[in-house]
Formats: structure tokens, C-alpha cells, sequence
């Protein structure tokens, strides 16, 4: 197989191509899916932001 | 080759490296976007920044003339550095630590282990090993940086360790995870555009793939007695099975470094970098392409640059290299490729060694910032950033005065420690962090020490690569390591200390009190 006589040695090279391709297919399959927790996350991240901007008020008196 | 073209355009390199540093440093406003690049960072950023780190000079050099000499095995590795350290990492481990990240506010791995099992014992002390541990693999992406400048740009070492370093410190003392971030895209870019040129240039110049491995296949013979008694049976064949080379690359190469991936807090800190595990998909895809064409292009190239000059020169690689595998690639480049690729290659090998060492010295400086001075000081906000910076500061020195004064040999050996190291620390605590909410305190700092102590131990005083360098064993017990038997002094450390600190955090855990429930529930919220 592809010039190459030991099945561990071809096999690794195709797998890695495999492997490759599996990612691929997983990103292409996925590329919209798993942003539904973002909205959410917006919400608190901007309730962290006004308390970060408050301690650093306290902190530096900025 | 024209010393002066390639001086500019290394110049304008750098100049664009410090404008992205600049841009990192612009869009900064606070502790979350030093630290974790504001939790905002777009796919391709993070897929590629995450590979340019993954991947440094010695990955393609070192191990590309280490595949040149023992052969096509070495694709054992390329193929765990895709499954286990792209698809594995990014969505079995990355969702839910990007997840939990967010859940628990945390900006380190260290702080992530910290606060998931709620003990300020683990976050410094965490802080601690990646601080001490991580010198040594920094210096050796440091000096060898250092060395390939002055070789070949023509300037002093000391000048070019000097700009090495000072470079690399403006960008991340003041652009932040940002500033490295942004850097290590466009290194990213120039790394994989040289891999690819490179592999179809060599294919081309072969004859095509299988002419090229049919022929590579018939230089079995060629294989030297010395190589061939340590298990050597040609290059497109695995080594004998239980010979000392079987298990030096199935013990050291695939698991050291194919697994150790997963546990490199440099690494698992870009996953807490992006918004949403839309992103982590997305990143799937180009992490996976990127690293097939890092390590894989440079395992099949270094194997079949024999070929190329055995029919040139009637000599294997090696002998080609005057003995020294880390020469075989750059030797190759030189004889087999044009000379606008020369330029090229010098640039990928640059960016190469850039990228790592920028995310190498961001992790240090941010484990003695946030993760031993807030810990154990209690000081939170602006005041760590101040600390992180002089501790970006401090671990270039540090790296830079190890390069000057530790011996050649203990340097080489800086990588595959330190992955040993982070992967028997850290991977037991952070695989039960993530996965078992049973896994409690006590578990993960008995996990914790466990496997620090004995993957440390297991290099000072059994490993014969690292314990005959560091020669700790031999000042006190008068020899190299304490086991001569084979197979242990060839038997990497991981192989050891991983599976027991697995062990030791598990059953700790089983017999300990179970965590609270209220703080597992803050800390798997919306994690399914």
C-alpha cells in the first residue's frame, strides 16, 4: 500500500489523514451548533464587568 | 543566499509581530483580557494559536531528524497529536473547560483546579510546577531560536538571544493573552503555508508518493549495524517489538508527548479564550489540518529526505547530517529546495520557535501572578497584573541564564520533561475535575503530588536520558540510575507516574467525603 510494505506504517499514515478528515467532517457537521448557552453568558458576563469596574474604583480610586 | 534580503525581510517580520502585539495591547482594558483575551476570541485565532504553540522548532526540526534516522514511525505521533491533541482536547476536554472556565471565573488551569475543587493549595501549587517546570523547555525553544538566528541571519548569539528575548517580552508584557494571541495566528499562517510548500516540493522531486515510499521501502538494507542492533528494520518499518527503539518511541514519543498534550496549561488556557463551543467546532477543523501539516509534513519528509540523498549523494540521511539528526532537515532544505524556499523555511522556523515560546513565557508569567501571588497574598485585581508582568520578565531571564549555564544535554531533554511532568501532575486531577463529580479535594491533591513526586523521581533516579544529564543519582548513589534491568531505564517516566496518580486520585477520592453539591452544581452548570 502506497509504496509502503508494513501495515503499521501505512496504516499510521492513513490514519492520519483519517484523523484529519475526522475533524474536518466534526467542524463542518457543527460549524453552527453550540452558541445557545451565549446569550445567557452575555447577561452575566455584563453584571461581572459593572462589579470588576466597581472594585477597581475601590482599588485605585480610578 | 542573500544575507541582505533575508535580514529585511526577518526585520519586517518582526515589525508586523510587534504591531499585533500592539493590537493586543490596545483592545486590553482588564485582568480577564491579559489573562483569558476577554473570552472573545474568533476560531481561526484560537485553532491556530493553539497549534503554533502545540508545535516549536524542535517538533519539525528535532523530531523531523529524529523520523530522518529511525524512519516513518514516528507518524504514531502525528496521528496522537491530531486525535488526542486536536480532537480529543478541543471537544471532549475544551468545551467543558471553557464551560466550567466561564462557570467559575477562572483565568488559569491552575486557578480552573483551584476553584473546581475549591483548595488554594492546588492553585499554588500548580503554579509552582508549571513555574519551576517550565524553564527548562522554554530555554531550550530560547537558545534554539537564538542558535538558528546566528547561523542563519550571520549575527552574534548574543545579539540575537538579546533581540530573541526582548521581542518576545515587549509583546506579552504588555499585549497580554492578546497580544500572544494575534502573534501566533499570523505565525501560525507563515508555518503552514512553508509545510505545505515543502511537502509538495518533496513529493514532486521524488517522483509522487508511492515512487517516493517505494523507494525509501528499498533502502532497508541500507540501515546501519549500530541502528539495526537497537531495533532498527528501515524506515518505512516499525522498529522490533521490546527492542530499546520500540520502546523509546512508543513510550517517550507517542505517550510523552501524544498525550502529554492534553494537560499543558498553555494549551488548555486558549479554550477558556472563546465565547461559545461554536467556536471550539469551528477550531476542530483548522487545528486538525494545521497539525497534520506541522508534524506530519516534517515526520514523512525527514524519513524520505534519505531517499533524496541517497540518490544524490549515495549517503542515508544521517551521514548526509555528519551524524547530527537535528542537522538532517535544515541539510535537506539547503540541498533539495530553492532558494526563495530557504528564506521561507528560515521565517516558519522563526514563527515556530516565537509562537511557543510567547504562550511559554504568558503561562509563567500568569502562574506566579495570579496563581501563587493572589493565592497566597489574597490580593486580587490590577495589583497581579503588575506581578504577572514581572513575571513574564523573570522567566525570560531565568530561561535565558539556564540556556547559558546548564549543559547541552539537559537542555535537549527540557521538552519531553516538562510534558512528562505536566501530564503525571496535572492530567489525572484535570480529567476527574472535568468528568467525575465524585472526585474530591483530597483526591485531586494526593493525584497532584503523586504524580509530580514520582514522575520526578522516576527522571532523577531511573530514566537514563534525564537522570544520567541531570546526574543527581549518580552524586549520590555513585550511578547513573538505580535499575539497569532493561526495559526500565529506556521506560519513560509518564508510563509510570500517570497511571498511578490515576490510581492514588481515585481511590482517595472514593474514600474521602463527597464534594458539596451546591458547589458541584455552580461548577457543572450547563455542562450536560
Amino acid at each position: 500500500m502506497l509504496g509502503i510494505e508494513d501495515p503499521w506504517i501505512w496504516g499510521v499514515y492513513l490514519l492520519c489523514i483519517l484523523s484529519t478528515v475526522l475533524c474536518v467532517s466534526y467542524g463542518i457537521a457543527n460549524w453552527n451548533k453550540g452558541e445557545e448557552l451565549e446569550k445567557q453568558e452575555i447577561m452575566e458576563e455584563a453584571a461581572w464587568e459593572a462589579q470588576e469596574l466597581e472594585m477597581q474604583e475601590k482599588e485605585l480610586g480610578m | 543566499m542573500n544575507l541582505l534580503l533575508l535580514n529585511v525581510i526577518v526585520l519586517v517580520y518582526l515589525l508586523v509581530t510587534l504591531y499585533l502585539g500592539y493590537r493586543g495591547w490596545a483592545t486590553t482594558r482588564d485582568t480577564e483580557g491579559y489573562m483569558v483575551a476577554g473570552r472573545r476570541i474568533h476560531p481561526y485565532i484560537m485553532a491556530m494559536s493553539y497549534g503554533a504553540t502545540f508545535i516549536s522548532t524542535s517538533a519539525i526540526v528535532g523530531f523531523g531528524g529524529m523520523a530522518g534516522l529511525f524512519g516513518m514511525g514516528l507518524l504514531w505521533l502525528t496521528f496522537l497529536n491530531i486525535f488526542v491533541g486536536i480532537f480529543i482536547a478541543f471537544i471532549i476536554y475544551g468545551k467543558r473547560t471553557r464551560r466550567m472556565g466561564y462557570n467559575l471565573g477562572a483565568m488559569t488551569l491552575p486557578e480552573l483546579m483551584g476553584r473546581r475543587f475549591d483548595s488554594q493549595f492546588i492553585q499554588w501549587f500548580s503554579g509552582l510546577v508549571i513555574f519551576l517546570g517550565m524553564p527548562l523547555y522554554a530555554s531550550v525553544v530560547l537558545i534554539g531560536a537564538a542558535r538558528f538566528m546566528e547561523t542563519t541571519l550571520s549575527i552574534d548569539f548574543n545579539l540575537a538571544l538579546l533581540l530573541y528575548s526582548i521581542i518576545i517580552a515587549a509583546y506579552v508584557v504588555w499585549g497580554g493573552l492578546k497580544g500572544v494571541m494575534y502573534t501566533d495566528a499570523m505565525q501560525g499562517t507563515i508555518m503552514f503555508l512553508g509545510m505545505i510548500f515543502l511537502l509538495i516540493m518533496t513529493y514532486v522531486h521524488l517522483g509522487g508518493v508511492t515512487a517516493a515510499h517505494e523507494a525509501l521501502t528499498n533502502m532497508a538494507n541500507l540501515v546501519p549495524q549500530s541502528l539495526a542492533a537497537q531495533g532498527h528494520r528501515g524506515w518505512t518499518s516499525m522498529p522490533a517489538l521490546g527492542s530499546a527503539w520500540w520502546w523509546t518511541l512508543v513510550s517517550t514519543v507517542v505517550l510523552g508527548v501524544g498525550i502529554g498534550v492534553l494537560a499543558m496549561p498553555q494549551l488548555a488556557v486558549r479554550f477558556m479564550t472563546v465565547r461559545s463551543s461554536r467556536e471550539l467546532n469551528r477550531g476542530v477543523l483548522i487545528g486538525g489540518i494545521f497539525i497534520l501539516a506541522m508534524t506530519g509534513v516534517a515526520f514523512d519528509v525527514g524519513a524520505l529526505s534519505n531517499v533524496f540523498f541517497y540518490t544524490t549523494q549515495g549517503k542515508i540521511a544521517i551521514e548526509a547530517a555528519k551524524g547530527n539528526a537535528d542537522s538532517i532537515i535544515p541539510v535537506y532544505i539547503n540541498a533539495a529546495m530553492p532558494e526563495w524556499f530557504v528564506y521561507l523555511f528560515m521565517l516558519t522556523l522563526l514563527a515556530a520557535a516565537m509562537s511557543t515560546s510567547s504562550s511559554q513565557f504568558h503561562a509563567q508569567g500568569t502562574a506566579i501572578g495570579r496563581d501563587i501571588y493572589e493565592t497566597l497574598t489574597g490580593r486580587r485585581g490590577t495589583g497581579s497584573i503588575l506581578v504577572t508582568r514581572a513575571g513574564i520578565i523573570a522567566a525570560v531571564v531565568i530561561a535565558v541564564v539556564l540556556g547559558y549555564i546548564l549543559p547541552e544535554n539537559i537542555i535537549a531533554r527540557g521538552t519531553s520533561i516538562f510534558f512528562g511532568l505536566c501530564a503525571a501532575a496535572f492530567l489525572p486531577m484535570y480529567t476527574c475535575a472535568l468528568f467525575w463529580r465524585r472526585a474530591t479535594r483530597a483526591g485531586a491533591i494526593a493525584g497532584l503530588v503523586t504524580g509530580t513526586l514520582s514522575s520526578v523521581l522516576w527522571m532523577v533516579f531511573v530514566h537514563k536520558k534525564e537522570a544520567e544529564a541531570l546526574g543527581i543519582s549518580r552524586f549520590i548513589f555513585g550511578r547513573d540510575v538505580l535499575i539497569t534491568q532493561m526495559p526500565w531505564p529506556v521506560v519513560d517516566p509518564i508510563v509510570v507516574a500517570l497511571p498511578l496518580a490515576f490510581l492514588i486520585t481515585i481511590i482517595v477520592s472514593i474514600i474521602t467525603r463527597p464534594p458539596d453539591s451546591a458547589h458541584l452544581d455552580r461548577c457543572f452548570k450547563g455542562i450536560k
